[in-house]
């Protein structure tokens, strides 16, 4: 694939037209589609349009963002190392159970990036192999990148249990 | 050699009382920052690898969203602080996608003199601390005293060593002298020299290269899977530099090359690197003495900029627009959108993920670490190894935890 245009017109023909959206901001093409296909979607532009490399997969908490109508919204950036295009793929979950499906079986760097975003946010990723937080402690029980955990934290720091060298 | 899988699989009755478990770090000399390692041995062999990471974690991302755009520079400095401009670069170049900015071709060209200049700093440590954790201390000094030189042209610069903080939305912090021109010169004129003792040193010693080749090899197709980029990427053969493919600041004016490897071991990461610097110096050569005139921030007219001095004190225009950007209900007016842009780090693509709410403020401001995506690859790359080697393969991956963290 070397275009926008045909990654548009394989989707159209697969899912239909209805199934996404697009949008476009500087050179950064999106397709938005639901969070129910979203695992399809990315399988089918990895396996017939060749993106090849998950560059990056975050996530954004739009609880105080102005108008938006979903709580989260996980991002993929694509890319196929062959032409050099780039596609960021999007889509939302809410709560009270953020859930999607894992890209892992497409892309093994997924593996800790999906960590990283059930980590900060707590949106849960199925089938993942090894779901466990990876830059908080694993006796952390808040997911510190919502907008509604404060800044300075709630006090977890100063409530750790500290280990003696004879305890331990 | 690796082993095969037959040979790591458990025994009939899951008798592993011969394997043990290494705890390495987080306070360990080779790690050079704090991230730890769970390794299970069976006798010197690394049978199994679980990396363990999130002591440095300082929630820099969510620092990003209370510092407004010029303000958030000094955090992404910490990052990488091994190349600390080279993440100011990456920050900006975002934000000023985000705002539509052009920028001046001089600051194009001194920016792009900083970024080369980042990717020497940084291979210099890490070919050099390679070269230390595998008990060749000396060639580590040579690189330190030119990673130094380049410290001394940072304080030229923005007056800073460690964290220049050198970029501004729109441009620079302030403009080059005539001074800050020699050194460059004069660090491009002694560079190659310094070049060839330091590799003199090492790509013709026996030693060394028994370390590093055929350990922690890494194919191109797991390159790939894996998401690496920069030079571990390169040094499996993945010809992928986003200053050729995304062209950006003044890359498309100059020539140099992708330098590649195939072998994707260590000692191609740490020949790739190598090689670089030297494309790198080509870079800065081109650039110095090419540097365009004129001004290094946007027009003032543009609202991006910080005015300097003279105009906040001399003009009306000047006035409103240093209190438009510093009143913490004003700042910049962004659109409300999100964009990922990335620039060709010393490690790889660093990118940056905002969310803009119109605010001067980000509202989201993700980072995408080379660091965590090629520490993710650790465990694959030392299983079956020794663990002597774990220090080998390490430093040919260039893990730096502040970044690794965040």
């Amino acid at each position: 694939m070397t275009s926008h245009d045909a990654v548009v017109e394989l989707l159209q023909q697969r899912f239909g037209s209805d199934a996404f959206a697009t949008s476009q901001f500087q050179d950064n093409f999106r397709v938005i589609v639901d969070a129910g296909q979203a695992f399809a979607v990315l399988e089918c532009l990895k396996r017939d349009a060749g993106f090849d490399m998950l560059a990056e997969l975050t996530a954004t908490d739009y609880l105080h963002y102005p108008e938006a109508k979903d709580r989260y919204g996980v991002v993929y950036i694509l890319i196929n190392t062959a032409t050099g295009l780039r596609l960021v793929v999007k889509t939302f979950v809410n709560d009270p159970e953020p859930r999607l499906q894992t890209v892992y079986p497409l892309w093994k760097a997924a593996d800790w990036m999906e960590r990283e975003v059930y980590d900060m946010y707590g949106v849960v990723f199925d089938g993942h192999p090894d779901l466990r937080r990876i830059l908080m402690p694993e006796e952390f029980t808040a997911f510190p990148l919502r907008k509604d955990y404060p800044m300075r934290g709630r006090g977890e720091r100063h409530n750790f249990p500290v280990i003696t060298r004879a305890e331990g | 050699m690796p082993l095969e899988a037959a040979e790591l699989a458990a025994t009939e009755d899951g008798e592993r009382e011969y394997q043990w478990t290494l705890n390495f770090g987080p306070q360990h000399p080779a790690t050079h920052t704090t991230l730890r390692l769970l390794l299970t041995l069976d006798g010197e062999t690394v049978i199994k690898a679980v990396p363990d990471i999130g002591f440095l974690h300082s929630g820099f991302e969510k620092l990003g969203e209370h510092l407004d755009y010029n303000q958030y520079v000094t955090i992404v400095d910490r990052m990488n602080y091994i190349s600390p401009v080279a993440n100011e670069i990456a920050w900006h170049h975002v934000v000023e996608r985000l705002l539509g900015i052009e920028l001046t071709p001089r600051c194009k060209y001194i920016r792009t003199i900083f970024a080369e200049l980042m990717r020497i700093h940084d291979h210099l440590l890490c070919n050099g601390a390679a070269a230390l954790d595998l008990g060749a201390f000396t060639a580590f000094l040579y690189a330190f005293y030119q990673r130094e030189l380049i410290y001394d042209i940072c304080e030229a610069a923005a007056g800073q060593r460690f964290h220049p903080s050198y970029t501004r939305v729109g441009g620079l912090m302030r403009d080059v002298d005539d001074n800050w021109i020699a050194m460059v010169r004069s660090f491009v004129k002694g560079f190659p020299k310094a070049h060839a003792d330091f590799s003199r040193l090492l790509i013709r010693n026996r030693i060394f290269i028994d370390r590093l080749r055929g350990i922690g090899v890494l194919s191109k197709e797991d390159a790939i899977d894996t998401s690496c980029t920069g030079p571990v990427a390169r040094a499996s053969g993945v010809v992928r530099d986003l200053r050729k493919d995304e062209p950006y600041l003044a890359y498309p004016h100059l020539d140099f090359k992708v330098v590649c490897a195939t072998a994707g071991d260590c000692y191609a990461r740490f020949l790739v690197r190598m090689d670089e610097m030297l494309e790198s110096l080509k870079i800065v050569h081109q650039c110095i003495e090419n540097l365009p005139s004129g001004p290094v921030n946007v027009d003032l007219e543009s609202k991006m900029i910080v005015p300097d001095q003279t105009a906040v004190y001399r003009s009306i225009e000047g006035l409103i627009q240093h209190f438009e950007l510093f009143m913490t209900n004003r700042k910049w007016q962004t659109p409300m959108d999100e964009v990922y842009g990335a620039i060709e780090s010393p490690n790889g693509e660093l990118g940056f993920y905002v969310v803009a709410d119109g605010s001067g403020v980000a509202y989201r401001a993700r980072t995408r670490p080379p660091s965590f995506i090629h520490f993710a690859i650790f465990p694959q790359l030392i299983v079956g190894h020794q663990l002597s080697d774990v220090v080998a393969v390490l430093g040919s991956l260039n893990i730096i935890a502040a970044e690794l963290d965040r």
